[in-house]
């Protein structure tokens, strides 16, 4: 849209055919002008039958839920269920990952670990996509010292090393709660300085539109404007930045158990497995090797999935 | 002239709030400070006595007032477990992370632009795809594994590196690349995106239509123009650099600011971890300031406004 | 015959490749450029006039392409050459100048050094001071005023006018057989119009250069062109020299192009429009593009494509009633001299 409106030529011209005038057109014009009026729905089963890479990923992530929702019944062992006969084994068909130093099943662990990377992954950033959307409204439509006041507060947000904040977070917090819901709170608290700037912005450029000028004129409120006027126009771009949020808050996990300041033993978490796993990185590099590959393929799944939705719905955001 | 010191007043009221926000979410813990820092075994007379000597008895406001005051003169407290001033702590470990960072980012950026561009020259034919599922991979990857993988590839079974840092250059290769790696994967898709997007502008036909070759339109005309918005890209892998020092240096045992990060928590051992999050903060914004600065430098139309 | 030519298009044939088809966006063109003549190519947006001129320089992006056709520069087909032997002529015997100027010109780089350039590619054995010499030179030919001190200018520093200067002089900086000017003034001011129109008229006259023009103002047409093809959904309607054109206009597309053009003194009321839109060029009609607005069209017309017949000395429509409206009018000329 926009860009068809900077190609139109200017000043004074003879008018050739009086109705109206189509800029040249390139190819890309050309080829989306053919095949543009799809709704949302269109759009994404478009993408699977074009992008491949994306569907796939989306399938992988639904397998990944489903044996996370049903790992009790799947797993052949319990979460901490330990065998001190057969510790630090490796693969088998009794214990397909092997076993670890306690002698616990690592396919059945890496299975429970699924549930803590998918809760901490979907739910934060669910959380924090909220605030962001509410912040960023705020900051648009009212603008003045309101909008200063939260840009200043995202700067601030964005301006702390992400993986820190969330360590002074959890500091502060590891003193009332157990750790699962402190990650929780630190990730949804950590994410939304950057939501809030994108419908920031698409706000502003929303609300000098004719159509929100025109609701405004015959007294639609200010709230009603928002939610049902402004929002859904940033929907597209929010769907791409919450796929890209989930496997950020995802490594964020697995990171912060990696260090021994995320979710604590006995619980499985895939980034606790691989520092459990750091000393026996030499002698049984398969323990490390799991859990390791678990956080890839899920986190590749999810950039997969998001990048392939950008495409779709969001041409003209930029990689960041 | 106006605008670089109005970028240069517009980090103020940032770095103050970063400060305030720090000193909030770390005085809201419950408990007391003085205690924690002495130990167990001391008498209630010896904790009030440091309570007062720390000022911890002050009014919330008054405490921030002072911190503040004593930030701005380079004071940040003592550190409870060290026993040493946190600012002290943080100077000695601050050469390591500089040296760390900076040849990560130098890996990054080699790597990073030069598969971007592959990429965007051979858009959307083999080695694009190729190169960009590769760096989509190399974002996917957290740091602790990348780090892991090559210490058991590269110095377990190839021996051709030593497990830990001891500060020495070479030592420090494996880090870097560990560190760097993430980064690589965000510079080659920025790239790539941008030099695409300005392949796709009026001037490069007229480059074109001049009788440049393809390359020569590239390296002279299209370059300079894409790495314009990777520049501003650079200041945010700067923040993520200082996540992943966290980490780098807790796996190859690096006294960087990072270690003392995490050793900071894992201690509860607020001033230290306060002083480190501020350092690396203020860092981070200075380092945004300069990404800014280098931005308007290199592109004329905003150096005329400056 | 052919050496007078400087141009020749024959059956050219670009297309875009799309996910929904194949797009001819130009779709048969013939079209003949003499030494030392202003050729203008006359059409709506979307007919394929820019792509015609892109295809001709090897500025066509994927997923377009030329599929058939030739394209004779001095009688080399320049459409069986690499990218790199194409490039050795474009800048030096056929330069383009475009429609935008804020954007043809590299915003980080100053514009003598982007003039300057052409000549560093072309002459390997020119030295930078002799280059810049010759630039400056050339930025006085084309009328900037302190030609020295623009030398070292940044595209943002210059007007919309001085900008479309530069982009002349680095087109003219190698002396060309053939310089193609797309909309070249179509973003500028009328007044800065006139300025550049007559600019390159005086410049293709000295030279003994060829120019083609492509535009959708008939206005700039009259003023400069000797010769016109009006083009129409990737076709060549009509061809004839502009006096020709304008006064015995044979094709009811370009009588509507000539009827829409307003008047001083016309009543704004009345101003005439062509009904209808460009056809969609993914699912051209079977017949005649123009037909579906058409004030004079035949059952024929629909099922069938008229060919491009010579209605009159150097007259070239294409079109049924090319031939017999001629007859009604009765000037009595009829079609053979060929050309």
């Amino acid at each position: 849209m926009k860009k068809t409106d900077e190609k139109m030529p200017s000043g004074a011209e003879t008018k050739l055919t009086g109705e109206e005038r189509a800029p040249e057109k390139t190819a890309q014009e050309l080829a989306s002008e053919i095949g543009e009026k799809d709704g949302l729905k269109e759009e994404l089963f478009r993408m699977c039958r074009q992008n491949h890479v994306a569907a796939l990923s989306a399938a992988v992530i639904l397998i990944i839920i489903l044996l996370a929702v049903f790992a009790p019944v799947i797993a052949p062992y319990k979460e901490a269920e330990q065998d001190l006969m057969s510790r630090l084994q490796g693969p088998s068909m009794a214990h397909l990952f092997g076993t670890d130093e306690l002698g616990r099943d690592v396919f059945s662990r890496i299975l429970y670990g699924a549930r803590v990377s998918l809760i901490v992954g979907i739910f934060p950033s669910i959380i924090s996509l909220v605030i962001g959307i509410v912040m960023g409204l705020l900051a648009g439509f009212i603008g003045g010292w309101v909008d200063y006041v939260i840009m200043r507060l995202a700067d601030i947000m964005l301006s702390f090393p992400s993986l820190l904040l969330t360590m002074v977070i959890m500091y502060t917090l590891g003193r009332f709660s157990n750790s699962i819901v402190c990650i929780f709170i630190a990730l949804s608290l950590v994410g939304w300085a950057s939501v809030s700037r994108v419908v920031r912005s698409q706000t502003l450029s929303l609300k000098e539109t004719e159509y929100v000028e025109a609701a405004r004129s015959i007294g639609v409120g200010s709230g009603k404007i928002m939610f049902r006027h402004i929002l859904p126009n940033c929907i597209p771009s929010l769907i791409v930045l919450y796929t890209l949020s989930v496997p950020s808050s995802i490594l964020s996990e697995s990171t912060l158990s990696f260090l021994g300041i995320g979710v604590q033993p006995p619980a499985a978490s895939w980034g606790l497995m691989v520092n459990q796993s750091k000393q026996f990185l030499f002698t049984q590099p398969w323990l490390a090797l799991a859990p390791s590959l678990a956080i890839m393929v899920i986190v590749l799944a999810f950039n997969f999935l998001g990048d392939g939705l950008r495409d779709v719905l969001d041409p003209y955001m930029k990689t960041q | 002239m106006k605008v670089i010191l109005k970028r240069f007043l517009s980090i103020i009221p940032v770095l103050l709030g970063v400060i305030v926000m720090i000193f909030i979410m770390l005085r809201i813990v419950p408990g007391d400070p003085a205690a924690i820092l002495l130990g167990e075994h001391v008498s209630p007379d010896t904790v009030e006595r440091l309570t007062k000597s720390m000022n911890l008895d002050q009014p919330m406001g008054v405490q921030l007032l002072s911190y503040i005051w004593n930030a701005l003169r380079g004071d940040l407290g003592m550190s409870y477990t060290m026993k040493r001033p946190v600012t002290e702590l943080i100077l000695g470990a601050f050469p390591y992370t500089v040296k760390l960072s900076l040849m990560a980012a130098v890996f990054a950026w080699a790597v990073g632009l030069i598969s971007g561009i592959i990429a965007a020259i051979t858009q959307n034919r083999i080695p694009d795809r190729l190169f960009m599922g590769f760096s989509l991979a190399g974002v996917s990857v957290p740091v602790f594994m990348t780090s892991l993988f090559l210490q058991y590839m590269l110095a377990f079974k190839i021996r051709a590196f030593s497990l830990t840092s001891d500060g020495s250059l070479y030592s420090m290769i494996l880090p870097a690349i560990a560190l760097g790696w993430n980064s690589a994967g965000s510079i080659a898709r920025m790239t790539r995106s941008s030099l695409i997007e300005v392949m796709q502008a009026d001037y490069i036909d007229t480059a074109r239509a001049k009788g440049l070759a393809r390359r020569a339109v590239i390296l002279g005309h299209a370059l300079k123009n894409s790495m314009l918005p990777v520049i501003t890209m650079m200041a945010l892998q700067l923040s993520s650099m200082m996540s992943g020092a966290v980490i780098t240096e807790s796996i190859f045992a690096i006294p960087g600011i990072g270690r003392l990060a995490t050793e900071a928590i894992q201690k509860r051992d607020m001033p230290l971890l306060q002083g480190t999050v501020l350092f690396t903060t203020v860092i981070v914004v200075v380092g945004n300031l300069i990404a800014d600065l280098l931005y308007s430098v290199l592109d004329p139309r905003i150096r005329k406004e400056a | 015959m052919s050496t007078e030519n400087v141009l020749e298009i024959r059956g050219l044939k670009s297309s875009f490749f799309t996910d929904k088809g194949e797009v001819p966006a130009v779709n048969g063109v013939d079209l003949v450029i003499p030494r030392g003549k202003i050729v203008g190519l006359v059409g709506e947006s979307g007919c394929g006039k820019s792509m015609t001129a892109k295809s001709v320089m090897g500025l066509l992006k994927y997923p377009g392409r030329i599929v058939e056709g030739e394209i004779l520069l001095g009688g080399k087909d320049l459409t069986k050459l690499s990218d790199r032997e194409l490039r050795e002529h474009c800048g030096k015997d056929i330069s383009m100048i475009f429609q935008e100027p804020m954007t043809s010109l590299n915003p980080v780089l100053k514009v003598g050094r982007q003039v300057q350039e052409t000549l560093l590619v072309h002459d390997k054995n020119i030295g930078k001071e002799e280059a810049k010499r010759q630039v400056i030179d050339i930025f006085k030919k084309v009328g900037i005023p302190e030609a020295e001190k623009r030398y070292s200018c940044y595209p943002h520093e210059l007007s919309g006018g001085l900008r479309q200067r530069v982009m002349i002089a680095m087109a003219m900086v190698c002396r060309p057989a053939l310089l193609i000017a797309d909309e070249p003034t179509t973003a500028l001011d009328v007044t800065i119009e006139a300025q550049i129109l007559r600019l390159m008229k005086d410049l293709c006259r000295q030279n003994n250069m060829s120019v083609l023009i492509i535009t959708h103002n008939l206005g700039v047409v009259a003023e400069i062109c000797d010769d016109i093809y009006v083009m129409y959904a990737g076709k060549i309607m009509e061809h004839a020299p502009v006096f020709e054109l304008f006064d015995h206009t044979r094709h009811p597309y370009t009588k509507g192009l000539l009827a829409s053009i307003p008047r001083i003194g016309d009543n704004p009321e009345f101003l005439h429009t062509i009904p209808g839109v460009v056809p969609n060029m993914l699912h051209l009609p079977k017949g005649c593009a123009f037909a579906n607005r058409c004030e004079l069209v035949q059952e024929r017309c629909r099922s069938q494509m008229p060919e491009l017949v010579t209605a009159a000395p150097d007259h070239e429509c294409r079109c049924f009633l090319a031939l017999e409206e001629e007859d009604q009018n009765g000037t009595g000329r009829k079609g053979g001299g060929d050309r």
